[in-house]
């Protein structure tokens, strides 16, 4: 059944007013669909990441509908999503290195967090153990304290965390962006290897580094500005994507899987608009070279072919 | 874009409840400090009326066991409260800045020694010291006083800015100015201090108010100026002439409710400005 | 552990033989002959003068070279010989320090023990409940803004003097012999209760305000943010951000000691409660310097005694220190 999200608007309320961080986000994961979520820092990836988990003042819910098999997650209301939460909505924070309480031991931590969702440690032990097992971990972190691990070793720990439940839902957060190039590697196996063994079924993996998500992602959704530019699968988005962002986009790499930071996403002429009061209609209408009037109107996100999605009014 | 900051800060500073109400109690003392003693009618030490009247038009603050004026008294305190604070305060800032950006920008050695002098000095109980320092003085004014409490009060202020300073020194900004050839002590005033300031600032203040905590203990225990008049002094001679058994409140209230008020006033300006100058702590 | 206890110990060696020569200095340093400044400043009849003239002469040994002074000053010291009262003549300091101990510890030990214990518990609270939050956060700033002397001065006033409830100077009643009995004990807690609740009030309003923007900060730290993502109830999310604030407090008051204990110095003066505060005053009145040398290095020693003890609970409930994963 997997992840369907509609039209869903999540605003930062700020004393300057609202700023518009994501606008009407309409797409779906399948099951067992890894699906990489890109764009330049402050498009929103995040923001609808966190959305789906955990939508916390000053983030505020404005409108829209998620659906997680087939039954409608309440993202609006912190209470009721705790039901959801970790059991069948997980997330892998950004900060995953620093994700652990310091003055408790690993595996007392776990206990108490499972203890809270009335599961019992000792029934799920042998299959944590062989978790970690899977991520090259010894069973001995389990009666360490976080800081005798490495910054590595820690996240590994939280990835094991976050999906010893089984959910349906990964949200990954950039969580190869503080890591060397052969880390990179081995968590983005992990977490194919997650969902090819069943821990988790649909799995949004959000990085700044598209070329990352050519190893692992099915589908690649790139947004801009708070808005879906486009989604579709890997290898056309790589290969013929037809937005005309992520063409830029990709094109700013020099060779596809080649791997590049964030710097060479600023190969593109000018600067987002500020999401604050941003102008009606196609918020990449600036940088755009094929823009025309219509742009003034916001586009659509429509299927163009099956499964690839653009919101651009020169290719619908 | 400075402007615009600058700007920016005056429109969160203008709203913050807490900096509004200390700020307005903290500028009331000031004002009763400059103007206070002009209205005052008689010498603060001179026997001038009837001993342990309760306040009167004649004296609005009552008078001693031995007929001083408490409101002449009160009101030449609260300059000399003033007095200690500014100069306690910022030769303790000064200090602070001083031995903790050396010690935080240069590093290495320099460091180690200064940051083992300011653990001796921090551990040390400050009044102890100044008990001992005052005791052996025969001449004791208002500004030694201030002198050795500033001397005294920096430590936590030099670890503080020293971490401060040791964030700052990684960054862009500094190594530019370090690649561009200019002296450690120019980088120092003109890179490294301009961007804490609002941090130096709010030092500046906790120091005001522990000098004038400080000085008003060392007052009470005796060790205050010889000359001249401080509130601390006040509770001091209240007590040694049983203002308390007498139940003579006139005398025993007004000087800590002052030093309650302009400290409070500071301490809820200090938490104002923080709010202010740190945006993740601003309401929405 | 081992390490981290003992660079803190080198430090505390350190301050201890800093203090003992600031002690041994400070008289040196002021202008003229001590003995002559201070016999003059006596007022004595001329025969208990020159009797204290050469007691004071024999015990600065201002005769001999400075480096002998000094070593003699530590000698001497470390018999356990801080010279003779004056005030007291002839009683030897370390005995006058002596019967003022246990009244130092009986205020001071339950008053910060309290204090600390009842401002966490309340600060984190009013980290959480909201009208708690709005009086506890006012009535703390004016505590710890409120100088040690004149909370006991009001409540001495209040309490004392117009209510009629409470003693105001003294440890015990005139008329009672200290000894071991209900009475005496009675008479003994029923003296120390105001010298006691001004302290720990004073004290209270610091531990309240730091424990609760502690557990702020600590509500908004990566481990709390990761929890409540993951659907962690508040209980849990408190519990861990209490025991992480917590560290930072037992830090605090080691930091607090000096403050402290010139608030109870303060404090044993309103109330002229007899241990080393109303010495002190006794002292400089008097003009008795070996006993004020005396109680300085009396309260260095316990204040250094006092942080090496709260290092060693440091380091027993931090486990980046147990470990010795932190140098400082």
């Amino acid at each position: 059944m997997g992840l369907r999200v509609e039209n869903l608007r999540v605003y930062y309320r700020t004393l300057r007013g609202y700023v518009r961080a994501l606008e009407g986000a309409t797409f779906s994961v399948a099951d067992g669909e890894i699906m990489g979520l890109a764009g330049e820092s402050g498009c929103g990836k995040t923001t609808l990441g966190h959305s789906l988990i955990y939508l916390k003042p000053p983030m505020t819910y404005i409108e829209g509908r998620v659906f997680l098999d087939g039954r409608e997650v309440p993202i609006w209301d912190m209470k009721r999503m705790n039901e959801f939460r970790f059991r069948r909505i997980s997330i892998i924070p950004q900060y995953a290195m620093n994700a652990l309480n310091p003055t408790r031991k690993i595996g007392r931590m776990i206990a108490e967090l499972l203890a809270a969702h009335n599961v019992d440690f000792n029934e799920i032990l042998p299959e944590l153990k062989r978790r970690l097992d899977l991520v090259q971990l010894s069973h001995d972190v389990l009666n360490m304290y976080p800081i005798e691990l490495s910054g590595g070793m820690r996240q590994r720990v939280v990835m094991v965390i976050s999906t010893l439940l089984n959910p349906s839902l990964l949200i990954a957060d950039e969580i190869t962006s503080a890591l060397d190039v052969s880390t990179q590697k081995a968590v983005c196996e992990m977490i194919v290897e997650f969902r090819n063994r069943g821990f988790v079924r649909s799995t949004i993996f959000i990085t700044h580094d598209i070329s990352i998500l050519y190893q692992i992602a099915d589908t690649i959704a790139v947004m801009y500005a708070g808005q879906m530019a486009e989604k579709a699968p890997t290898e056309v988005i790589l290969r013929s994507p037809r937005h005309p962002y992520t063409r830029m986009l990709i094109a700013s790499l020099p060779r596809v899987g080649a791997r590049y930071r964030q710097e060479r996403l600023h190969g593109i002429p000018g600067a987002p608009p500020r999401l604050l009061d941003p102008p009606p209609g196609c918020r990449f209408r600036d940088r755009c070279p094929v823009a025309f009037e219509r742009c003034q109107e916001t586009p659509p996100f429509v299927e163009v072919e099956p499964g690839h999605f653009i919101a651009c009014w020169r290719e619908i | 874009m400075r402007a615009g900051i600058r700007h920016e800060f005056l429109y969160f500073a203008l709203r913050n409840a807490k900096l509004r109400v200390g700020l307005s109690i903290l500028l009331l003392f000031i004002v009763a400090a400059l103007i206070g003693p002009l209205f005052a009618r008689y010498d603060p030490n001179a026997y001038v009326g009837p001993p342990a009247h309760p306040p009167s038009p004649e004296y609005w603050f009552g008078t001693t066991t031995f007929g001083q004026d408490v409101y002449s008294q009160f009101a030449h305190g609260l300059r000399s409260t003033f007095v200690v604070g500014l100069i306690g305060g910022g030769i303790g800032t000064l200090l602070g800045i001083l031995i903790g950006l050396v010690a935080g920008y240069r590093g290495g050695l320099l460091d180690e020694i200064l940051n083992m002098f300011t653990n001796i000095v921090l551990i040390l109980p400050t009044l102890a010291v100044l008990i001992i320092i005052a005791a052996y003085l025969t001449v004791r004014g208002i500004l030694v006083e201030s002198i050795f409490i500033g001397c005294t009060a920096w430590p936590w202020a030099a670890r503080a800015i020293r971490a401060q300073t040791f964030s700052l020194r990684a960054r862009e900004f500094v190594d530019l100015a370090r690649m561009s050839g200019r002296s450690s002590l120019k980088i120092m005033l003109t890179e490294i201090a301009p961007n804490m300031m609002s941090y130096l600032f709010m030092t500046f203040i906790l120091q005001f108010g522990g000098a004038i905590l400080n000085a008003a203990t060392l007052d009470f225990i005796g060790l205050g100026p010889t000359q001249g008049m401080s509130l601390g002094l006040m509770m001091n001679n209240a007590v040694l002439w049983a203002a308390l058994q007498l139940g003579m409140w006139w005398w025993l209230i007004p000087p800590g409710a002052a030093i309650t008020a302009i400290v409070g006033a500071l301490y809820v300006m200090n938490v104002g400005l923080d709010e202010v100058f740190n945006p993740k702590l601003r309401e929405l | 552990m081992g390490r981290y206890l003992g660079r803190k110990l080198l430090i505390y060696l350190l301050t201890f033989f800093f203090a003992v020569t600031i002690d041994w200095l400070i008289p040196r340093l002021m202008p003229g002959n001590p003995v002559d400044t201070m016999i003059a400043r006596m007022a004595l009849r001329a025969d208990v003068a020159e009797v204290l003239r050469s007691y004071y002469i024999r015990a600065f040994q201002l005769d001999l070279p400075l480096w002998q002074q000094y070593l003699n000053f530590w000698i001497a010291l470390f018999r356990g010989d801080l010279g003779v009262s004056t005030w007291l003549f002839p009683q030897p300091v370390i005995a006058v320090i002596y019967r003022a101990v246990p009244y130092d510890l009986l205020l001071l030990l339950p008053a910060i023990l309290l204090s600390w214990i009842a401002g966490n518990q309340v600060g984190a609270m009013a980290a959480r409940v909201r009208w708690l939050d709005n009086t506890i956060l006012p009535l703390g700033y004016i505590l710890t803004a409120t100088p040690y002397m004149w909370l006991a001065l009001l409540l001495a006033w209040a309490l004392g003097h117009v209510a009629g409830l409470f003693p105001i100077a003294g440890a015990y009643s005139f008329n009672i012999r200290p000894h071991l009995s209900w009475l005496f004990i009675q008479d003994l807690l029923w003296h120390w209760f105001l010298p006691f609740t001004s302290l720990f009030l004073v004290m209270f309003g610091g531990w309240a305000i730091g424990m609760r923007n502690m557990i702020i900060y600590e509500l908004e730290a990566d481990y709390s943010r990761y929890l409540e993502a993951l659907g962690a109830p508040q209980r849990l999310i408190r519990k861990y951000a209490f025991r992480n604030a917590m560290l930072p407090q037992i830090t605090g008051l080691a930091l607090q000691l000096g403050a402290i204990v010139a608030g109870a110095l303060a404090t044993e003066i309103v109330f002229a409660y007899p241990g080393t505060g109303y010495l002190i005053l006794q002292a400089v009145q008097n003009q008795d310097y070996f006993l004020l040398q005396g109680c300085f290095l009396f309260i260095i020693t316990g204040v250094l005694l006092a942080n090496f003890i709260i290092d060693i609970i440091y380091a027993l409930v931090d486990p980046r220190t147990r470990l010795g994963m932190t140098g400082e």
